[in-house]
C-alpha cells in the first residue's frame, strides 16, 4: 500500500535501517592513525625500529626518544610512506637510515643529522632544511629542498618537478642539492642560494632538464653537466662557461657526491659543466617604484 | 551529525570536529549545524593534512584482482583525506552481467526511488535489480538507499529514438541526475561499478563489501573537499558509462567546460568540478572518437611556445587539437585516473601541480598520488617512474579481455 501522504513518502529509509554509524571499525589499519609503536631492537648505539604499519606520527616520537636516550644511529626497517621522518630534529653525529619509501617531507627542518634512503623517496625531501646530509640511493620526487637553508642533499637518480623552489643562502649558511640524474620543469625555480648540480649521469631516453630553469631565480648557482637549450631556460636566467673558481668548486662537491654514492669522480668530471645565473639579484626591483 | 557534534557512542563526531571551513557551516548547511569555532590550540590539534589521494590498477592481461587491493593502496593515504568521501570504481566485476548496463544509484527516499524505477522500467528492460551489498562500519552514517539495476534497452526502443545504445543510456542517466529528485547515478557503464560514499576510503569499501568483488581494473580515491560539498553524489569516482574518473585538484575551467559540454547535451549536476573531465573524456574518446593519447593532449595540450619548437606536422597537429578543443582544454592543478572498459590512463596537468607516481611488474600497471601506496600492495615492482607533466599513463586490456567496451560494440554493430 502506498501511503499517500506526500511527506510520509518522503521520509528517508536509508539510515532508519542502520543506525546513525556502524560500530564495528574498518578492518584495514594501514595508514590509520594508532599508538601501536614500532618493535625497537637496540645493537650498542644502534637502534632498529620495525615500521611496518606504524603511524607516522608515532614513529616520529619513536624516533626522538630513540635520540634523546643518546643513539647514533636510527634504522628504519619496513618504511612505507610514514611522513616527516627526521622533521625538526636539532642532533649532530646522528645517522637515520631509511629502508624503505619515506613519505613527503623527509627531513623537513632538520637540523644537523644524516639521512640514508635506500629506496625511492616522495616529494618534498629537505623542505626548510637547515644543516645535516640527505643521501637518496633512487629517485626523489617533486619539490625537493623547497626553501632550503642549509646541509646537503645528493640524490642518486632522478628528480621531479620544481627542484630547489626557493633555496637560499645567508652567512655561513649555504645549502646544495646534487643530482646524479635528471631533472624535470621548474628547476631552481624563484632560487635566491645556494648552489645545484645536475649531473644526468646513466642512459636515458629522458632529456636533462625540463623547461622554465631558473625562472624568477634571483641568486645561487646551477650547475649542469651537459647542454641547455635557451628555450628551456627561465627569462631571468642565461648559461654562461664556469669560470675557473666555479671549476674547483664543482669538483669539489661533485667529488664527495661521487664518494657517497659510489661513481668515478673522473669519469663524471670529464665532461663539460655549464653555468646557470641570474641576470640580477632583483629582478622584481623596479616593478613596484613609481 | 548529532547537534552537539557528538556521536550515539558519546565520542567526538569527527566529521562535525574536522569541518574543511574550518568550524564554519558548509555551504547549504543549517544553522543548527553551525558549531562553535574551536579555540587556538584545539585547532591545531585537529590541524588537516591535506589534499585529496588516488590510486588505480590494471592487469593488462585481464587477471581479477580483489578489491581489497585498491582499499588498501587507499587506506595508507589516510591522511591525504578528511573522511568527507572516498569511492572506489572496479570493472570486470559483475561476470553474471558482462552486457548490461549497470546502474548504481543513490537515492534519498523511497519515493525517489518509486519514481526512478518507474523511469527504469519505461526506458530499459530491467534484468535483475538488488540492493547494493553493504554493512555497518563505524564512520558511515546517514546513507542513502543504494541500489543497483541491470538493464539492456529493447531494439524497438533503439530504433523509435534512433540512437546508439551508449547515447541513450547517457541520456537517461542524465534524465535521472536532473528530474528526479533525491536519485543520482552513481555509474552507468557495463561490467563495472562505482562504490562511493561520505567517510574515509577504507570505510567505504569496507561498508561496500569490496573485498567480494574481483576485478581487473580498480581506481580509490580519498577526498579533502575545497571547493564544494562533501555528500554522497560528490564522492568520486564520476562516472558515465564505463568511463569513471577520480581526481585530485581543482579544474579551474570548469565554467568553460561545462558550458562547451552542454552544447552536447551533458548536463552538470554533481555540484563539483570533477563530472566534466567525465563527460569530456566521453565526447572526446567515445562519441569524436579519438585515441586516447589526443584525447589527453587536447585536455592537457602542449604549450605554444612547445608547439613552436615542434616538426611540421605535429606543429600542424597540435594547432588543430588546441584550435578545435579549446574549451575542453583542463586547466588548473590536477592528477586524474580514468577507468574504462578498455583500460586505465591517468594524467596530470600540464606544470605537474599534483603528485602522480606509477609503477609496472608484469602485466600489471599501478598508479597512485604517492609511490608508498603503490608500494602497500606491490613492494617489489619491477619498474617505477614518474609520469611526465601532461603526459598520460596508460594500461590497455589485451583483446579479448572485455567485450563489453563501446569500441566492441561499434565494431560488431
Amino acid at each position: 500500500m502506498t501511503p499517500s501522504s506526500e511527506s510520509v513518502r518522503r521520509v528517508p529509509t536509508g539510515p532508519a535501517r542502520r543506525g546513525p554509524t556502524g560500530i564495528e571499525p574498518a578492518r584495514i589499519t594501514a595508514g590509520q592513525p594508532g599508538l601501536e609503536s614500532g618493535l625497537v631492537t637496540r645493537d650498542g648505539d644502534t637502534a632498529h625500529i620495525d615500521a611496518r604499519g606504524v603511524y607516522y606520527k608515532t614513529l616520529n616520537e619513536q624516533i626522538r626518544e630513540l635520540v634523546g636516550a643518546g643513539v647514533s644511529t636510527v634504522a628504519l626497517d619496513n618504511v612505507n610512506g610514514q611522513r616527516y621522518i627526521g622533521a625538526g630534529i636539532s642532533a649532530d653525529h646522528l645517522t637515520i637510515l631509511v629502508n624503505g619509501v619515506p613519505g613527503n617531507d623527509l627531513a623537513a627542518f632538520m637540523d644537523g643529522p644524516t639521512v640514508i634512503v635506500d629506496d625511492n623517496a616522495q616529494d618534498g625531501i629537505a623542505n626548510t632544511m637547515n644543516r645535516g646530509l640527505v643521501v637518496v640511493r633512487g629517485d626523489a620526487g617533486d619539490v625537493v629542498g623547497y626553501g632550503m637553508r642549509g646541509g646537503r642533499v645528493y640524490v642518486r637518480g632522478d628528480v621531479g618537478y620544481r627542484v630547489g623552489i626557493h633555496m637560499k643562502a645567508y652567512g655561513e649558511q649555504h645549502p646544495v642539492i646534487v643530482i646524479g640524474g635528471r631533472a624535470r620543469d621548474f628547476f631552481g625555480e624563484y632560487m635566491a642560494g645556494g648552489e645545484m648540480i645536475l649531473l644526468g649521469l646513466g642512459d636515458s631516453s629522458e632529456p636533462l632538464l625540463g623547461s622554465y630553469v631558473g625562472t624568477g631565480m634571483h641568486g645561487g648557482v646551477i650547475y649542469v653537466r651537459g647542454s641547455v637549450q635557451g628555450h628551456q631556460l627561465g627569462k631571468e636566467v642565461s648559461v654562461v662557461d664556469p669560470s675557473p673558481e666555479d671549476t674547483a668548486r664543482i669538483e669539489e662537491l661533485v667529488t664527495d657526491f661521487c664518494r657517497v654514492h659510489g661513481f668515478d669522480e673522473t669519469e663524471v668530471l670529464s665532461q663539460p659543466f655549464g653555468k646557470i645565473a641570474p641576470f640580477t639579484h632583483r629582478p622584481y626591483g623596479k616593478l613596484y617604484a613609481y | 551529525m548529532s547537534a552537539r557534534g557528538l556521536n550515539r557512542f558519546g565520542e567526538a563526531d569527527r566529521r562535525s570536529a574536522r569541518r574543511p571551513y574550518g568550524g564554519l557551516p558548509a555551504p547549504g548547511s543549517r544553522s543548527s549545524d553551525l558549531v562553535p569555532r574551536p579555540a587556538y590550540t584545539a585547532e591545531a590539534e585537529e590541524r588537516i593534512l591535506g589534499g585529496c589521494g588516488l590510486m588505480g590498477v590494471c592487469d593488462e592481461s585481464g587477471g581479477r584482482m580483489s578489491g581489497e587491493l585498491a582499499l588498501r593502496s587507499m587506506s595508507s593515504m589516510h591522511d591525504r583525506g578528511n573522511g568527507l568521501g572516498g569511492g572506489f570504481a572496479g570493472y570486470g566485476i559483475y561476470p553474471d552481467f558482462p552486457y548490461a548496463f549497470c546502474f548504481h544509484m543513490l537515492f534519498n527516499d523511497d519515493v525517489a526511488k518509486d519514481d526512478t524505477e518507474y523511469y527504469l522500467a519505461r526506458h530499459f528492460v530491467i534484468l535483475h535489480h538488488e540492493p547494493i551489498p553493504s554493512k555497518s562500519v563505524r564512520g558511515i552514517e546517514d546513507e542513502p538507499i543504494l541500489w543497483r539495476y541491470f538493464l539492456e534497452i529493447s531494439d524497438e526502443r533503439l530504433a523509435e529514438t534512433q540512437l546508439s545504445a551508449e547515447d541513450y543510456v547517457v541520456h537517461s542517466v542524465m534524465d535521472v541526475n536532473n528530474h528526479i529528485k533525491g536519485a543520482f547515478v552513481a555509474s552507468s557503464g557495463r561490467n563495472m561499478g562505482a562504490f562511493k560514499g561520505v567517510g574515509f576510503p577504507e570505510e567505504i569499501g569496507e561498508f561496500y563489501r569490496l573485498d567480494e568483488y574481483r576485478g581487473w581494473t580498480w581506481t580509490g580515491h580519498g577526498r579533502f573537499p575545497t571547493n564544494t560539498p562533501g555528500w554522497w553524489g560528490g564522492a568520486h569516482p564520476f562516472c558515465l558509462l564505463d568511463y569513471s574518473i577520480v581526481h585530485n585538484g581543482e579544474i579551474s575551467s570548469y565554467g568553460i567546460n561545462q558550458r562547451y559540454l552542454e552544447m552536447f547535451g551533458y548536463k552538470c549536476s554533481m555540484r563539483t568540478d570533477t563530472e566534466v573531465v567525465t563527460y569530456l573524456f566521453d565526447l572526446l574518446l567515445r562519441r569524436h572518437g579519438l585515441s586516447v593519447e589526443i584525447a589527453c593532449k587536447a585536455l592537457a595540450s602542449p604549450f605554444w611556445k612547445d608547439i613552436d619548437l615542434m616538426e611540421k606536422d605535429d606543429r600542424q597537429l597540435y594547432t588543430a587539437l588546441r584550435a578545435v578543443y579549446g574549451p575542453a582544454l583542463l586547466n588548473g592543478p590536477f592528477a586524474v585516473v580514468l577507468g574504462m572498459g578498455e583500460g586505465m590512463v591517468a594524467l596530470s596537468d600540464r606544470i605537474k601541480l599534483r603528485p602522480l607516481a606509477a609503477a609496472r611488474m608484469g602485466t600489471t600497471v599501478y598508479v597512485a598520488s604517492e609511490e608508498s601506496a603503490i608500494r602497500e600492495i606491490c613492494p617489489k615492482p619491477e619498474l617505477t617512474w614518474m609520469p611526465r607533466a601532461g603526459e598520460p599513463v596508460i594500461a590497455r586490456l589485451e583483446d579479448g579481455v572485455n567485450l563489453a567496451t563501446s569500441a566492441a560494440y561499434n565494431a560488431v554493430a
